[in-house]
């Protein structure tokens, strides 16, 4: 079976991608994935913001005690190459791609003008074969409109593409107002690909101790409903390479995924829960469902189910919705 | 002869950089202020950095300085280069050490930067007190002068012992010189392969002990032959001081620098002569080039090689026609003839008169001067006032010079206003807070003026004795001509104030020469600065027509990120008024110094530094000085009128920065100072205090427990005590049955708290509608000032409860003992001071500390406060640092005191039964003292012992009278830091540990050697960068614990008040009445652990719960209910290790530097933390037979 896809111009030899997450931290963990044919991996991604937030707490706890007191010019060693940055994440990425032959991805989430383009040139240099833009933000300052933060998104996507060579795909909150507008916006400024979408960790409340806790969650099926959606309609109105995260557990879901126009299809939460081997098995039952169905390659499935090839696109408008409410019936 | 490349950098590295490049080995302790030369070498050698023969030299931490010398000792009978750096007491240490090398004739040079020796006090700074005192071991002495000399004499000394094979002790002054930032001429590896003979080091191998070739040292001789084989080293001594002259003129021939084992400086008709050595030697050349310009016929000679005295050398150097000359030993030997220099010139001068070969044309007088010791500034002023004395004709044979003696009226009259510095030297000074970068921004404005102009530049640094909320005075020099001005600035063109509040602690513009500019940080603007300058400020402004500067260097810091960081921005401002450099050119050197401080940082740091520089200028305002004083307010009191008269006197004088104007008599003869006169030094250093509100506390009290400076109080009182109460003293009913009706309150100490936030940050008590404001809450501390000074003063007056009242001491009971440990100058967050304050409220009346030199000695007992204070019946801990390595014997010593005091008094006690009353010797000998009740009832038995004795007419009642308190149980404790119990002082820890006495002992364990900057010890953990493991430290910690464990009968506990409040509370209640040694170990989070403090109790939560600090108490007292002695106290494992490691600074630079490492090192830390747990719990769960539970 031919599961080949081209995905930001790279081929792969499936669309099984395994997305940002720790796990591409350990290089082990990176063998065993390209062992369980991991069709590309997608390393963590690097804030910048915490990035700095690091930087300047350590300079704050370190610097201001140094030439302070008379028996002491510091209070921990300087080594040349304790170096606060990125360049811990730089330096594991090279070795993850020194570690395994599949392509792989930087991932980054920035803040400032000049962190998106410093950073983006510094994971080219660092070997990544293509990036990933997490535009993760929470807007919450009242001034800020909604046309001028997908303006400022647009730029940078802009900018970074002219300062890298290597292939962009831009990994999109679920929040806007108009998606197929500022995604088509994107894809003009030079963005390669899409992914959809980002999953934002929501805090919790422990409510004795009033106080937001945060911890991580792994996704579950049911988040891919939404993806699912809008893979159906960006597939159709766009050229660029589109991959999917977040929901897709089974290869029923990368099927479905992929019908409705995905290119690659990112692993987080299932290969966290059940194991770098469990692509593989994703990937024997991507073929085997494949193979029962007569299909011939997977590129003849892919798209089949977006909005403009679909038999019943009516369902992926507003009446989807009304469709389900109104037959809905409380127990 | 070579070309040199200029560097600037300070004495310490300069000598460390020769001895380096020409050695193999380094065996080192760190000592203050000797530690920076074998951090530069750790440094050097964990960057590969190779010496001259391209091989990296190896560098180990020794557990004391006798460890260093030793493991040198054995790396040079092995055949190796090796050296040492030390000073003062660590040299003592050495001694015994040196002695055996010296003997052996090896060849060997160390370091030293010469540092007063502990006696009546222990000090820090330099003086030679502690080279004078290894001058009979048989090394060779060379002393270096300055920061060049210290370079160049390193390698002079260790060619020299190379060839006589004599060892030497090189030195230079400690802080003045081997701190003092200056531009010098570097020896390339080439002059140091010029200077160091190949030949000499293959003869220094082939002496080496090898199987190969075997021979036998260090053999036992005997009355028959010991004698003559301890003269056979004779010629090599004698031959040495013309070797070492040799080795200078080569010196000389290579680079230009002459130098000679005695250097005449000036007329040489000079019938004045002054012979000194150190820092001193430059004051007295620019005074004799002052004098000889108007006249005078004065000289000087330095002596640079001290031992071997070459009296020949220093007869044919002195020149013909001196008729007097005075010897200045920096040092004292009291009860000696004189000063060992003086001694030795004596000697030489009435030597040479005797065998009639003298050069001279008439044997001169010769008079001996004490000067500088523990680095007193010496100055131009008073050198001219030992030529003074040397002018008149009776002089006194004896004299001190820098003080005033009025005691024994020793000390010469100096003008001190004298002035001889050139016109074309720039003098700036700086006062800056220890946290605010100003003495880092200093050193960078040397380095670009030394290294970007022609100028020379020199810089030296003034720091005061606390950890918190410190006072910097940088003292900055630069000019066309090489500077030799080892003393602080008097009179400077440039003043500038880098915090406002220093303005009313500081005359600072008393350093400002006539026309002089003053740059002041202010948060207040041009417009309205001046009506908020004291009266004194204003005055002088006016007088000495300076100009004024002032920009608002917070608000800049604010706005670009930098936090409190104001350091290049006040660089920037020196810079744009100094012109010292072309304004552009100048912040153009600024950002390149900022790039090359902070690349390594992170790039955010060098962006937001940068940023800070560009939006400087636009902040400074220039401001006009109005022709007439208008302020109505003046500088406050040092102290309140209330004070004690000797805090009046004496301390208040220290605490206003003019100590050096005290005489003799206003001082303890023998180092007793009273306690409690923290409480009259006002800091206000906070820029916010904690403010408690009343409607959402829940009056747990752990604020008060975890406040390191006793700035936030807890009290339980009567409503009638507020009677009189400030109109916003706050109160509120008391919720606790146990005191119903009674009124509580939570009260800041609005001057004296450091502003650290670990009481907010343990405030459990939150406003259910509005969670972020809990009942403890951070507000700025200028407004609020007056307000919270008045409450706090009346909380005080009201009377605590009685002791006996509190049944219940938990967390909450404890907080309403009174704390006698207070406002000492700890850091900001301080994780130990918090121990050693529940210790006081616990035990404090009771309470007798040995402790051991360290962060807990110097917050302890560095003056000008004591921090140790009194309660209303005037008892209180009485507190002595004796040494680093000797607390556990010397607090030992306490209880062995005690205890015979005590078996004295109950001796007595029975002799006078009779007279005394049965009953009540009965009830005093067999008084139930564990707890609070207890005391209190023996204290009483004590008055009524009193009043019975009073009529007994006898000795023995006198004595019994002398001896009764003890019959009160005393609390003896010895405690410091890891340093001292891990490693330095293990040896005795472990040895009281080993016998069965009531005796306690309190281990700050702060993992590394936290008050000289953080070295590694035996109880740094596995994965942890420190200094001497920048890598990461990859053998685990010493479980001390386990190893009194072994024992048996030793209690020991492992706390962590951050983890587990009361826990802590448990271990000291039980420790203290287990009637065996006992030893807790507390974990104490540091500034060296590399985050900001105000966290540090949640990383002592995870260093807990992780179970990388259990949490244990081992009582031998169980045994006697058949139960396990050990009992774990915190289940582990909550969270993996490196979750805690995370945190911190000191792992994640081993994270940073080699991830793969650091992954294996946190795998094994966890296994390790596991391991520890795992035999731990085996133990707690162990089946004991009963025993009589002292193991």
């Amino acid at each position: 079976m031919n599961l080949t896809t081209k995905y930001l111009g790279i081929t792969l030899p499936h669309p099984l991608v395994v997305g940002a997450s720790p796990l591409a931290d350990h290089l082990d963990t990176v063998r065993r994935l390209e062992d369980a044919g991991a069709a590309a991996i997608v390393m963590r991604s690097l804030f910048e913001e915490q990035i700095a937030a690091e930087v300047m707490a350590t300079y704050s706890a370190t610097a201001s005690h140094a030439d302070s007191f008379v028996e002491a010019r510091t209070y921990l060693p300087e080594p040349e190459d304790f170096v606060l940055g990125p360049q811990e994440y730089l330096n594991h990425l090279s070795q993850v791609k020194r570690a395994v032959r599949i392509p792989v991805f930087g991932s980054l989430n920035g803040t400032t003008p000049s962190g998106w383009l410093d950073y983006a040139s510094m994971m080219q240099q660092a070997g990544a074969d293509g990036l990933e833009i997490n535009l993760y933000d929470v807007p919450m300052d009242p001034d800020d409109s909604a046309m001028e933060l997908e303006q400022q998104a647009v730029e940078v996507i802009h900018n970074i593409k002219r300062s890298v060579q290597i292939p962009l795909a831009v990994k999109l909150p679920r929040f806007y107002t108009s998606l197929p507008h500022f995604a088509r916006a994107l894809v003009k400024a030079g963005a390669d690909g899409l992914i959809l979408f980002n999953r934002f960790y929501q805090p919790d409340i422990d409510v004795d101790n009033l106080e937001y806790i945060s911890q991580l969650e792994l996704s579950n099926p049911s988040e891919l409903r939404l993806r699912l959606r809008w893979l159906a309609v960006l597939s159709s109105q766009l050229t660029c390479s589109l991959a999917v995260t977040g929901g897709v557990h089974t290869a029923l879901d990368a099927i479905k995924a992929i019908m409705c126009g995905a290119d690659a299809v990112q692993m987080v939460s299932a290969l966290l829960r059940y194991g770098p081997n469990y692509l593989a098995t994703v990937r024997r039952e991507l073929e085997d469902w494949l193979s029962a169905r007569e299909y011939d390659t997977l590129a003849q499935m892919r798209g089949s189910m977006n909005l403009a090839r679909c038999p019943q696109p009516q369902l992926l408008y507003r009446a989807n919705y009304i469709h389900l409410l109104q037959t809905w019936e409380a127990e | 002869m070579s070309q040199s490349r200029m560097a600037t950098l300070d004495g310490n590295e300069a000598a460390a950089s020769v001895a380096y490049r020409i050695n193999e080995v380094m065996a080192i302790y760190p000592i203050t202020p000797s530690s920076p030369m074998g951090e530069f070498c750790d440094e050097w050698a964990a960057k590969k950095l190779p010496n001259i023969w391209g091989v990296v030299p190896g560098v180990t931490e020794m557990q004391s300085e006798a460890g260093a010398s030793a493991a040198v000792h054995g790396s040079l009978q092995a055949g190796s280069l090796a050296t040492t750096f030390t000073a003062s007491q660590g040299l003592l240490l050495m001694i015994p050490t040196m002695y055996k090398v010296a003997g052996e004739l090896t060849s060997f040079c160390m370091h030293v930067t010469a540092r007063t020796l502990a006696t009546h006090a222990l000090s820090i700074f330099g003086d030679h007190s502690d080279v004078m005192s290894v001058r009979q071991t048989g090394f060779a002495l060379l002393c270096s002068n300055s920061v060049q000399e210290a370079h160049d004499m390193a390698c002079i000394a260790q060619a020299a012992s190379l060839e006589s094979r004599v060892p030497f002790l090189h030195f230079f002054d400690g802080f003045r010189t081997s701190h003092e930032v200056a531009k010098i001429a570097m020896l390339s590896d080439e002059d140091l392969h010029f200077m160091i003979s190949e030949d000499l080091v293959k003869a220094h191998r082939a002496r080496a002990m090898t199987p190969d070739h075997p021979v036998l040292r260090g053999t036992a001789q005997n009355p028959d032959t010991f004698f003559q084989a301890r003269e056979a080293c004779n010629r090599f001594y004698d031959a040495c001081p013309e070797i070492v002259q040799k080795c200078l003129d080569k010196f000389a021939q290579r680079t230009g620098r002459a130098y000679h084992l005695f250097d005449y400086y000036g007329d040489p008709q000079a019938e004045r002569v002054i012979v000194l050595m150190g820092s001193g030697v430059e004051v007295a050349q620019m005074t004799i080039d002052h004098l000889r310009n108007q006249g005078e016929k004065v000289g000087l000679l330095a002596v640079r090689l001290y031992r071997p005295f070459a009296v020949e050398a220093f007869m044919k150097a002195l020149p013909k026609t001196v008729k007097t000359i005075a010897v200045l030993d920096r040092t004292k030997e009291p009860g000696s003839a004189g000063e060992p220099l003086y001694q030795d010139v004596l000697t030489a001068v009435r030597e040479w008169s005797d065998a009639g070969i003298s050069p001279l044309a008439k044997e001169p007088r010769i008079i001996s001067g004490r000067y500088g010791l523990s680095s007193k500034n010496f100055t131009p002023a008073q050198v001219k006032a030992v030529f003074d004395e040397l002018r008149k004709t009776q002089p006194k044979r004896h004299f001190t010079v820098g003080i005033v003696d009025d005691v024994t009226h020793l000390s010469l009259d100096v003008d001190e206003n004298w002035d001889i510095e050139a016109d074309d030297v720039v003098r700036a000074v700086f006062f800056g807070l220890g946290a605010d970068g100003t003495v880092g921004a200093n050193k960078n404005s040397i380095k670009i003026i030394g290294e970007e102009t022609d100028n020379y530049a020199q810089g030296y640094f003034v720091y005061d004795s606390k950890k918190s909320g410190a006072m910097t005075t940088s003292h900055l020099r630069f000019g066309p001509r090489l500077i030799q001005s080892p003393y602080l600035i008097k009179k400077a063109g440039f003043v500038a104030c880098h915090q406002f509040v220093f303005l009313e602690k500081v005359d600072m513009l008393e350093y400002a020469k006539p026309g002089a500019v003053f740059l002041l940080n202010s948060p207040v603007g041009p417009d309205r600065v001046w009506d908020e300058l004291p009266r004194e400020a204003q005055q002088q402004l006016i007088d000495k027509k300076m100009k004024f500067y002032v920009i608002d260097a917070n608000d800049v810091a604010l706005k670009t990120g930098m936090g409190t960081r104001i350091n290049t921005i006040m660089q920037t401002c020196f810079f744009a008024i100094s012109g010292v450099l072309p304004r552009e050119e100048a912040i153009n050197q600024i950002k390149k110094s900022i790039k090359k401080t902070y690349e390594k940082k992170g790039d955010e740091v060098v962006k937001r530094n940068w940023a800070a520089v560009d939006d400087t200028l636009a902040y400074m305002y220039e401001v006009k000085i109005p022709a007439r004083v208008t302020a109505t307010k003046k500088m406050p009191p040092i102290v309140a009128e209330q004070a004690p008269d000797f805090v009046k006197r004496v301390s208040a004088v220290m605490m206003a920065g003019k100590g050096d104007l005290l005489p003799v008599s206003a001082f303890p003869v023998d180092g007793t100072w009273p306690t409690a006169t923290c409480q009259w030094e006002k800091r206000n250093i906070a820029l916010e205090i904690p403010i408690w509100d009343p409607a959402v506390c829940i009056q747990c009290n752990k604020c008060a427990l975890v406040c390191p400076h006793a700035s936030i109080r807890a009290k339980v009182y009567d409503e009638a005590c507020l009677q009189g109460a400030p109109a916003e003293f706050r109160s509120t009913a008391f919720k606790t049955k146990e005191f119903a009706g009674k009124k509580f309150t939570i009260q800041v100490a609005p001057e004296d708290c450091t502003g650290c936030k670990l009481c907010v940050m343990v405030c459990p008590a939150k406003d259910k509608s509005n969670p972020k404001h809990k009942a403890i809450n951070m507000e700025p501390q200028p407004p609020l000032r007056d307000r919270e000074r008045t409450n706090y003063q009346f909380f005080l007056d009201i009377p605590e409860l009685d002791r006996t009242a509190i049944t219940r001491l938990d967390v909450k009971g404890t907080q309403f003992l009174l704390p006698l440990f207070e406002y000492s100058g700890a850091c900001a967050g301080c994780g130990e001071t918090p121990y050693v304050k529940l210790l006081t409220q616990l035990f404090g009346d009771r309470l007798m500390i040995g402790n051991a030199t360290g962060c807990s000695s110097i917050y302890g007992g560095n003056l000008p406060a004591t921090p140790y204070a009194q309660d209303r019946n005037g008892r209180g801990p009485t507190w002595s640092n004796s040494l680093f390595e000797d607390a556990a014997e010397f607090g030992y010593g306490f209880r062995l005191a005690v205890d015979a005091h005590m078996e004295h008094a109950r001796f007595l006690l029975q002799r006078l039964s009779s007279q005394i009353g049965d009953t009540l010797v009965e009830e005093l000998m067999t008084a139930d003292q564990v707890g609070e009740a207890g005391i209190k009832a023996q204290r009483n038995r004590v008055i009524e012992l009193r009043k019975k004795l009073a009529a007994i007419k006898t000795p023995e009642a006198q004595r019994l009278g002398q001896l009764a308190d003890y019959l009160v149980k005393k609390s003896v404790w010895s405690m410091g830091g890891d340093g001292w119990a891990y490693d330095i002082g293990y040896g005795g820890l472990d040895h009281v540990l080993s016998m069965y006495r009531d005796f306690n002992i309190l281990v700050l364990d702060t993992e590394v050697y936290s008050n000289t900057g953080g070295q590694a010890s035996k109880s740094t953990p596995l994965g942890a960068s420190a200094k001497f493991a920048v890598a990461g430290k990859g053998i685990g910690k010493k479980d001390l614990g386990l190893m009194a464990m072994s024992y048996g009968h030793v209690y020991v506990a492992s706390i962590a008040f951050g983890a587990k409040d009361n826990h802590t509370v448990q271990a000291f209640l039980e420790a203290e009445s287990y009637p065996g040694p006992s030893l807790i170990i507390a974990y104490s989070h540091c500034i060296a652990h590399g985050y900001d403090l105000q966290f540090g109790l949640d990383q002592q939560k995870r260093a807990v719960d992780s179970g990388i600090w259990p949490l244990y108490r081992y009582d031998p007292r169980r045994l006697l209910n058949g139960e396990a002695p050990l009992v774990l106290d915190a289940p582990a494992g909550k969270i993996p290790v490196k979750e805690y490691m995370s945190n911190e600074t000191r792992f994640r630079m081993v994270e940073k530097i080699d991830p793969e490492r650091f992954r294996q090192l946190a795998i094994q830390a966890q296994q390790a933390a596991q391991r520890r747990i795992a035999v731990y719990d085996h133990m707690a769960k162990l089946q004991v037979p009963k025993s009589n539970g002292n193991g």
